[in-house]
């Protein structure tokens, strides 16, 4: 931000005034032009996007941005963070208001097509799953049949939780929430039998328990919940810069790439992908408008996928969440990175 | 006389007795109690009421508040405190949270170092407010520049701005508080200047660029005057269409020559990184300053004689006064950019700002109808027969006189404004009142702290509504003075 | 013929339309109306190019497609297969149940607390002066969300009811149960149902009609009652006793349809998770409708005793020597001349109501902007089409609301001549 607010407001109005319109879908221009990468987070959810007490943003949401940004502009710190509610986001991102959504959002074809949003990539593969407390003596997601549920509005996990029930021929009392932290309040304090979301969500959620032996997650999936980053429809290009940006990541851990060899290997490796790849021959970077090195400043800004995994939602991590599905193809999982070729 | 009574009578009296002492259920205490609590059954009654619901709150609430730990790391320790402290079982309030996290609640994610920059800008609101608002009282007005002056000083000094800062800030602010003292009509031009300082202040970058836009105001304002003459009306859209030009066409050049020649730069501090009560009172005071003028003019308008005027007045008030607040900071959200031509996009605190001012300015405009109306037809007639024309009566005959009318409405929807702030948080941005507290408590350490936000946030936002409306009041009976 | 054209008529010049005053106001409401259009149209354009460029048309079909989400607290039958439509009328329906609801509870409190406030005794003074400045100076949203917590922290779960040494109990003769979800309280059921009138999906029972029409029978017959009892003091200047033939007007109808069609409350009872059998009501819609009534009920509060204290004390003491007694006194000289003052704001303060019931997004509760504005808007993709119905109705709610209250107000407004 050089200019201030109140100028850069008279420079909005004089410019529609002028005709002197910005030019319209040039995602990776405008982006260029204004020093900082605009990105969709959460408001609020601890692991994926969060600000701490001094307003830094981290997770793993997060450092997709930060990805993008070393890619783009050379600097992962230059990422200005927009908070965006569930009611909010897709907004933000068709107004122009973010380049880039990175606020775990199931892609769906409705919001694919119908929303006008490109869904670049899945960078975590989730699934809705229940969470209740131990002494209810619920074993199945079946046996929820009468009770209150607890579930944010505006999300996925909405529409699947009334077909969920509706299929299974059973009743439930949906308890509106607008945030995490306002279903964390509602379920612990017994307002609701059950809390639903994101599997990976609801991990995060137990772990910041007092007591999370007391709280199952049921083993009923009853939904897929492909999570990954958007962008508008429309800008070819810049979906191209975001979604090889986001390979890149994935590809690094395939390579074995990390950000501590990074370096190294952009000189010494023969493995011609990781040449590929970090920019050593064949300036991939060109094809997309960035320089040569842009996968190389992506991967040494949080680390690779694994990196950024186990940093921000991993085991080690309060969250402690298993690579699962989100394990590379090689392991059994499901990352599988396009070739860079 | 004396005579036939002492034939008839017995005994007279002849000095005054001692007045006897009032009998004991007619003095101090007794009688107060007497007389305020336990006059009828129906009071007796109403007091036993009031004494229950006094007892209700101080019993649930007094133990969990005198349980208070201020000094703990965590939700857990806390806890562990109070039960160590007071015994199992018992409750208590962490206000530990506050302590730790009272920066977030105050400053949102504004930089730490420089704390400084929005608490001047704060206490130079009182400087900027000081000949409006207290120029008609000598004393008040000392002792709120004195303290605003002092406060601010020594709140800079202790969140750490740098010596050059505050060597700065105390000449400014002294030479302004002499300005204010001894040329109060010239002060009122530094008034004008105030909202620009505060936007420097608070968002940093060159201080040239608002500089600029100051300046255009001033040219439009100069061409208005030397045309005015000589055109009348047309003077008034040439004086618009130079302030235009002068903002497109030099101001942006202007700016960087002269930030080249002479830097004059804060650091800049983005709009994402305001939040609590910063973000508040930014609001709330850009759209009080705005909102007042906006809505003098809707409500001249709507009184207007021209019917297209009246109506459109008219169509627009109502409109913004049927829908509610929070519908309009969605559509600064979601919809003010499908307004806008392709491409153009600011910052959504503009945006809220612009539809807070709007919101303001409808409840405004009919505040002042309602002055406006309340004023003897006489005032209008008798600007008409000293031949004014409708600027100038409505400038020195009307206009001043429906203000003080409706100050305690003004002084009311300010704080209605002031307190609506607080819904920025649907259009996610970070109110002090459920962002700061959702943020806080999503972190692991003061998860399940729900009560002591709640009374931080809420007292401030009361000493502060609370304030206004005091000084309504004062106001108030100071013009009711003015009228016997 | 030759036309008369006047010396005082001088021709027209383009210059007058700036310095003759005549044509001077018309020039401005043009350049205005110019403007104005100007701006519109140029604001429309803007949209129409950033939807087209966006590949989105402007269209209300959404509403007509499969909504898909489940609504918790609903006045009309709904389930997720019902259209976008329904939902937002459902979302209306709670919109106004919230508000009716706040707007009785509050002028209720509002009466109670501003009598009081003027009251002599020291202490119920000062404890309502001390409720209308904290509730009054204090964000609403706050007041929303300490409810929220007080109902989910303090109340009990269903559970707690549980066992047989439960750690709550029902309240009021084991017939209310009030749980961090919802109040349980009992329904109506009828030994003697006689049957619905279907009307589609929804059906009113025939009792529902039977006790509406007694009722207003009842309503009928009272003010023939009262006319007739005028017209007797009219001509006798004695009025009858009348309160109990009214008072049986209305009872025994009531009572003998209740025992017709054998009415009973139905006390919620704890199964599986939940209470059944009674109805729920959410804790979204108390929690609103409780924060809603405290916050406007002190600024009705202030409206009442703004009003009393502005009839004279001079008005009750004329009352008195013209022999008036207390009752009527009040409802002759100091009400009328008191609702003059109190009406206006109040209906201020409805409308304020009524649009401050859109923060039920803090609690969840679904009303318009909840369902419309909400769900819809985020599962459609529509936010403009959803955004201008939504302010469209909440406008029309608004203008029938003042234009009702403003017909009641036109009636007790001081006729001058």
């Amino acid at each position: 931000m050089k200019k201030s607010v109140f100028f850069g407001s008279v420079t909005a109005v004089a410019l529609a005034a002028s005709g002197a319109l910005a030019a319209e879908g040039d995602t990776l221009k405008e982006v260029k032009a204004r020093g900082v990468l605009n990105c969709g987070v959460n408001t609020g959810l601890i692991g994926f996007a969060a600000p701490d007490a001094n307003g830094n943003w981290s997770g793993f949401d997060v450092a997709f941005c930060k990805a993008v940004a070393a890619a783009v502009l050379g600097d992962a710190t230059k990422v200005k963070y927009v908070p965006t509610t569930g009611q909010t986001r897709f907004t933000a991102l068709s107004s122009g208001e973010v380049d880039l959504l990175a606020r775990n959002s199931t892609w769906t074809f409705q919001r694919d097509t119908d929303l006008k949003l490109d869904f670049i990539g899945v960078n975590y593969y989730d699934g809705q799953g229940f969470m209740v407390r131990k002494d209810l003596g619920v074993s199945s997601a079946k046996e929820l049949n009468g009770a209150t549920i607890c579930i944010q509005t505006g999300t996925t996990t909405e529409l699947n939780l009334a077909d969920y029930f509706k299929a299974n021929n059973m009743d439930y009392q949906p308890v509106n929430i607008d945030s995490n932290a306002e279903g964390e309040q509602q379920y612990m304090a017994g307002a609701c039998d059950a809390y639903t979301t994101d599997a990976s969500g609801l991990a995060a959620t137990r772990a910041s328990f007092a007591d999370p032996e007391n709280h199952i997650i049921l083993p009923e999936i009853i939904s897929k919940e492909p999570l990954g980053p958007a962008v508008r429809h429309g800008d070819n290009n810049w979906g191209d810069i975001t979604r090889w940006t986001l390979y890149a990541l994935i590809a690094a851990e395939e390579y074995g790439v990390t950000s501590a060899n990074i370096d190294e290997l952009a000189k010494s490796s023969n493995n011609p992908e990781v040449q590929r790849l970090l920019g050593t021959t064949d300036e991939l970077g060109k094809m997309i408008g960035l320089d040569a090195e842009w996968a190389k400043r992506a991967i040494k800004a949080g680390g690779n996928y694994g990196e950024i995994f186990a940093a921000t939602i991993g085991e080690q991590t309060p969250i402690g969440l298993a690579r699962g599905l989100n394990a590379q193809w090689t392991q059994g999982g499901l990352m599988y990175a396009m070739p860079f070729r | 006389m004396s005579e036939t009574h002492s034939e008839t009578v017995a005994y007279v009296r002849e000095t005054m007795l001692p007045p006897e002492p009032p009998p004991l259920a007619e003095t101090g205490a007794i009688k107060w109690l007497r007389e305020n609590l336990f006059s009828g059954p129906l009071n007796i009654a109403l007091t036993f009421v009031g004494l229950g619901i006094v007892w209700l709150v101080v019993s649930t609430v007094g133990p969990w508040l005198s349980h208070s730990v201020w000094n703990a790391g965590s939700m857990a320790e806390c806890r562990q405190i109070i039960a160590q402290t007071w015994g199992e079982g018992a409750t208590g309030a962490c206000f530990a949270l506050i302590k730790h996290r009272w920066n977030q609640f105050l400053f949102g994610f504004y930089p730490q170092a420089l704390y400084w920059r929005p608490v001047l800008a704060f206490g130079l609101l009182f400087l900027a407010l000081a000949p409006v608002l207290f120029s008609e009282s000598t004393k008040a007005r000392r002792v709120v520049l004195g303290l605003s002056l002092a406060l601010t000083f020594v709140f800079a000094a202790l969140l750490g701005a740098p010596m050059g800062a505050l060597l700065g800030m105390a000449v400014l602010m002294l030479l302004w508080a002499a300005l204010i003292e001894t040329r109060p009509r010239w002060s009122l031009l530094a008034s004008l200047a105030y909202p620009f300082i505060a936007v420097w202040l608070l968002w940093g970058g060159s201080l040239w660029s608002e500089a600029m836009v100051l300046a255009g105001f001033c040219l439009g304002f100069v061409v208005w005057r030397l045309l005015a003459a000589r055109f009348g009306l047309l003077a008034f859209a040439l004086a618009v269409m130079a302030t235009a030009a002068w903002w497109l066409l030099l101001a942006g050049p202007l700016a960087s020559v002269l930030a080249g020649v002479l830097p004059l730069r804060l650091r800049p501090v983005s709009s994402d990184q305001f939040g609590g009560f910063v973000l508040s009172i930014t609001i709330g005071v850009a759209g009080i300053a705005l909102s007042l003028p906006l809505g003098v003019i809707l409500a001249l308008a709507r009184r207007s004689d021209l019917p297209v005027i009246k109506l459109l007045a008219v169509m627009f008030i109502e409109f913004i006064r049927g829908v509610p607040l929070i519908t309009l900071l969605f559509v600064a959200s979601l919809l003010l950019n499908y307004f806008l031509p392709p491409g153009t996009n600011f910052d959504i605190i503009l945006r809220v700002i612009i539809m807070v001012t709007l919101f303001a300015a409808a409840y405004m405009a009919e505040v002042i109808r309602g002055g406006l109306a309340a004023l003897p037809k006489g005032q209008y007639e008798a600007a008409d027969a000293l031949g004014l024309d409708y600027w100038k009566a409505q400038r020195l005959i009307v206009l001043p006189q429906a203000l003080k009318i409706s100050i305690p409405g003004i002084v009311s929807t300010f704080i209605g404004m002031f307190k609506d702030t607080t819904l920025v948080v649907f259009v996610g941005l970070f109110d002090p009142l459920k962002a700061m507290a959702d943020t806080i408590r999503a972190s692991f350490e003061w998860k399940g702290a729900y009560w002591e936000p709640y009374i931080f946030v809420g007292a401030i936002f009361f000493i502060l509504c609370f304030g206004m409306s005091r000084y309504s009041m004062y106001l108030e009976r100071r013009l009711k003075r003015d009228h016997h | 013929m030759v036309a008369y054209t006047g010396a005082d008529n001088p021709p027209f010049r383009l210059s007058m339309l700036i310095y003759d005053r005549r044509y001077r106001s018309l020039t401005l409401q043009a350049i205005v109306f110019i403007l104005v259009m100007l701006a519109a149209s140029w604001l429309i354009d803007n949209t129409l190019r950033n939807l087209s460029a966006m590949g989105k048309t402007l269209s209300f079909d959404f509403l007509f497609r499969r909504a898909g989400y489940d609504i918790p607290q609903q006045l009309i039958p709904y389930n997720s297969d019902d259209t976008h439509l329904r939902a937002t009328v459902i979302g209306l329906l709670n919109t106004l149940l919230v508000s009716v609801l706040g707007c009785i509870a509050a002028t209720v409190l509002g009466v109670i607390v501003g009598v009081l406030r003027l009251s002599s005794n020291w202490l119920i003074a000062r404890l309502m002066t001390v409720y209308v400045e904290v509730f009054r100076n204090i964000p609403l949203l706050l007041w929303i969300l300490v409810c929220l917590a007080i109902f989910t922290e303090v109340m009990p779960p269903p559970n707690a009811y549980r066992g047989e040494n439960p750690a709550a109990s029902m309240i009021l003769f084991d017939t209310i149960a009030p749980t961090n979800r919802y109040t349980a309280i009992p329904s109506i059921g009828m030994t003697n149902p006689p049957g619905t009138i279907s009307l589609g999906r929804e059906g009113i029972s025939w009792a529902f009609v039977a006790f509406v029409v007694a009722i207003a029978a009842a309503f009928v017959g009272r003010r023939l009652l009262r006319s007739r009892a005028q017209r007797i003091q009219d001509r006798t200047g004695k009025r009858p006793t009348t309160w109990w033939i009214s008072l049986a007007m209305f009872a025994l109808p009531v009572l003998f349809l209740t025992w017709y069609f054998g009415l009973h409350l139905i006390p919620p009872v704890l199964r599986g998770f939940n209470f059944a059998d009674g109805i729920n009501l959410d804790n979204a819609l108390v929690v609103l409708w409780l924060a809603l009534t405290l916050y406007t009920g002190a600024f009705i509060a202030e409206i009442v005793r703004a009003g009393i204290l502005a009839v004279s004390k001079g008005q009750t003491e004329a009352a008195f020597a013209l022999g008036l007694r207390p009752r009527r006194t009040m409802s002759l000289v100091v009400l009328p001349q008191a609702l003059r003052v109190i009406v206006p704001p109040l209906i201020s303060q409805y409308l304020n109501l009524t649009k401050n019931s859109s923060l039920a997004i803090a609690v969840g509760y679904m009303d318009l902007r909840g369902t419309l504005g909400g769900t819809t808007l985020n599962q459609t993709g529509r936010e403009m089409e959803a955004m201008v119905l939504m302010m469209g109705i909440y406008l029309a709610l608004s203008l029938i609301i003042s234009a009702g209250m403003n017909i009641f107000n036109a009636r007790v407004k001081l006729k001058e001549r």
